[in-house]
């Protein structure tokens, strides 16, 4: 869900843990989203951090707000303070690197990689863009561009001809509207890993994940809800 | 029938049409854009000011240094100071402590609420907040200041900048000082026209402060920004409320800043590259940090 008008709430707040909206909420955000895409119980986090992230993550919590927002709290949660004690008694190992000769295209980025008990990882990148808005713009090896601003449905498949049609005709039959939706896909040619990221007006219920996940080119089914 | 303005002029002809605040405007402007109640907004509202309060607080109960080391415990002094040493009046003496509070409680990862932006959350809660200590002013009017507050914050978002790095500090303490400024004047009784008045000279009387942040962190120079975001709110609120008011009618004056903010060198916006940022003695250490503070 998402108003397209600057509110009463857009002014008096976010209510977030300090110090900076664009270092700290919004490190948090990224990783509290990469963590909602990512399936199972979570054992390690890497984050690599570019441009100003890199050159100023200490002084801001950057680092302690990407930990928490893995450990799922979101950007008003005062344990994110104490994020890396809280990681450790979860069991969850973390590390950072400072990469400061990388290139990116938005100073604040961050690649988080993550890895669960059975082995699985993921790649994710976001952008803060100030404000505490984000931005995911890559999952592994794949280009993709969401906000978590809207519902969102992020379905990863075999790009093959007929699954957007069995996707958007589930959302159809759930009465969804559909703000944006975008494809992706890994090379130039079909029948590769592709995702359909989908932002969708209303709210996305539990039993879609299953409807999808029974169509036989959907790999996985993730969903973002505020 | 619509509540939705885009100026300050469009504003306060909803004022004059309706015989209504500039908050109860923004209210109802709130309740038609988002459809929810006026209950539920409230609601939202106290939320805020539970959390502006203890913010305001925290840096004179638990004094922390801060994540970049540079600030902690200010609030805390200025608590201490001897009364016969205290010159600002004890409600603006109360505001300054309660600024240099919020910035200390932003600086350590407490929870603080953007008001417009995280380095100038400490203006308007502490503003707000020692005022209604020390008035008979009910809660009904700080809530509605509060609205107040974040109709001038959404006409200088909407029209201007917030961001320190577009248009300087100007646009951050600046802006959080006029929000402060109209609504210390609603909640003292004055017209929606005072209110934009305060909040003209609020602007006006900030206008080209730079964002140089020591290090590039909320700390230096920008806690002690915050007292003068609030000392500007009073002023500017005083001078209103006795009538007094710029020829500059704040869209004209949001404009202005703005302006002025596109003008100002790249190393004087948020870029940690000029001002109090490129100190000699700040360059040479630490130790000359502290020496400032």
């Amino acid at each position: 869900m998402r108003k397209n008008y600057i509110g009463l709430f857009d002014v008096i707040g976010p209510v977030m843990v300090g110090p900076s909206s664009s270092h700290t909420s919004g490190a948090a955000s990224i990783a509290w989203m990469a963590r909602q895409i990512f399936t199972g119980t979570l054992v390690k986090a890497d984050f690599t951090l570019y441009g100003s992230f890199a050159d100023t993550y200490k002084g801001h919590g950057t680092d302690r707000a990407l930990v928490g927002g893995i450990l799922g709290y979101r950007s008003d949660d005062v344990r994110i303070r104490r994020s890396f004690e809280l990681a450790r008694e979860a069991g969850v190992m973390f590390s950072f690197t400072a990469d400061r000769s990388t290139e990116v295209s938005h100073p604040n980025t961050v690649d988080i990689l993550m890895e669960n008990t059975e082995g699985h990882t993921l790649l994710v990148r976001g952008e803060s863009l100030g404000g505490g808005r984000v931005r995911i713009t890559r999952m592994n090896d794949i280009r993709v561009e969401f906000t978590g601003e809207y519902s969102t449905l992020i379905v990863g498949h075999r790009d093959e001809a007929g699954t957007l049609a069995y996707i958007t005709s589930r959302l159809a039959n759930h009465e969804i509207n559909i703000a944006h939706m975008k494809l992706f896909r890994k090379g130039k040619k079909r029948g590769g890993h592709a995702f359909a990221v989908i932002e969708a007006d209303d709210f996305l219920p539990e039993e879609l994940a299953d409807e999808l996940m029974s169509y036989p080119t959907i790999e996985s089914v993730d969903v973002i809800e505020l | 029938m619509s509540y939705d303005f885009k100026s300050a002029k469009e504003m306060l002809a909803l004022c004059g049409e309706h015989g209504i605040s500039i908050s109860e405007v923004m209210l109802r402007r709130e309740m038609e854009l988002g459809g929810e109640s006026r209950e539920t907004l409230l609601e939202q509202v106290d939320e805020r000011l539970r959390v502006m309060d203890a913010s305001t607080n925290r840096g004179l109960d638990e004094p922390v240094k801060s994540m970049g080391g540079l600030i902690g415990g200010e609030a805390k002094k200025v608590r201490e100071l001897d009364k016969s040493k205290v010159i600002c009046g004890s409600t603006l003496h109360k505001a300054i402590e309660g600024a240099l509070s919020v910035a200390e409680t932003n600086a350590s990862m407490g929870v603080i609420v953007a008001a417009p932006t995280a380095g100038s959350a400490g203006v308007v809660p502490a503003a707000l907040l020692s005022v209604y200590g020390d008035t008979d002013i009910t809660l009904d009017a700080l809530r509605m200041g509060l609205v107040n507050a974040g109709a001038i914050g959404y006409l200088v978002t909407r029209n201007g900048s917030v961001a320190g790095a577009e248009a300087g500090c100007q646009a951050e303490v600046g802006a959080a000082s006029a929000m402060a400024a109209s609504a210390l004047t609603e909640m003292l009784g004055g017209t929606p026209e005072e209110c934009c008045a305060a909040a003209s000279i609020a602007i006006s009387n900030l206008l080209g402060l730079v964002c140089d942040p020591v290090r590039g962190l909320v700390e230096v120079p920008c806690q002690t920004r915050n007292t003068i975001g609030v000392s500007s709110a009073f002023t500017a609120a005083e001078l209103a409320l006795a009538g007094i008011s710029l020829p500059v009618p704040l869209d004209e004056m949001i404009d202005i800043m703005t302006d002025v903010g596109h003008t100002l060198p790249d190393a004087l916006r948020e870029t940690g590259k000029g001002g109090c940022a490129c100190a000699p003695s700040l360059c040479a250490g630490l130790s000359g940090i502290r020496h400032l503070l």
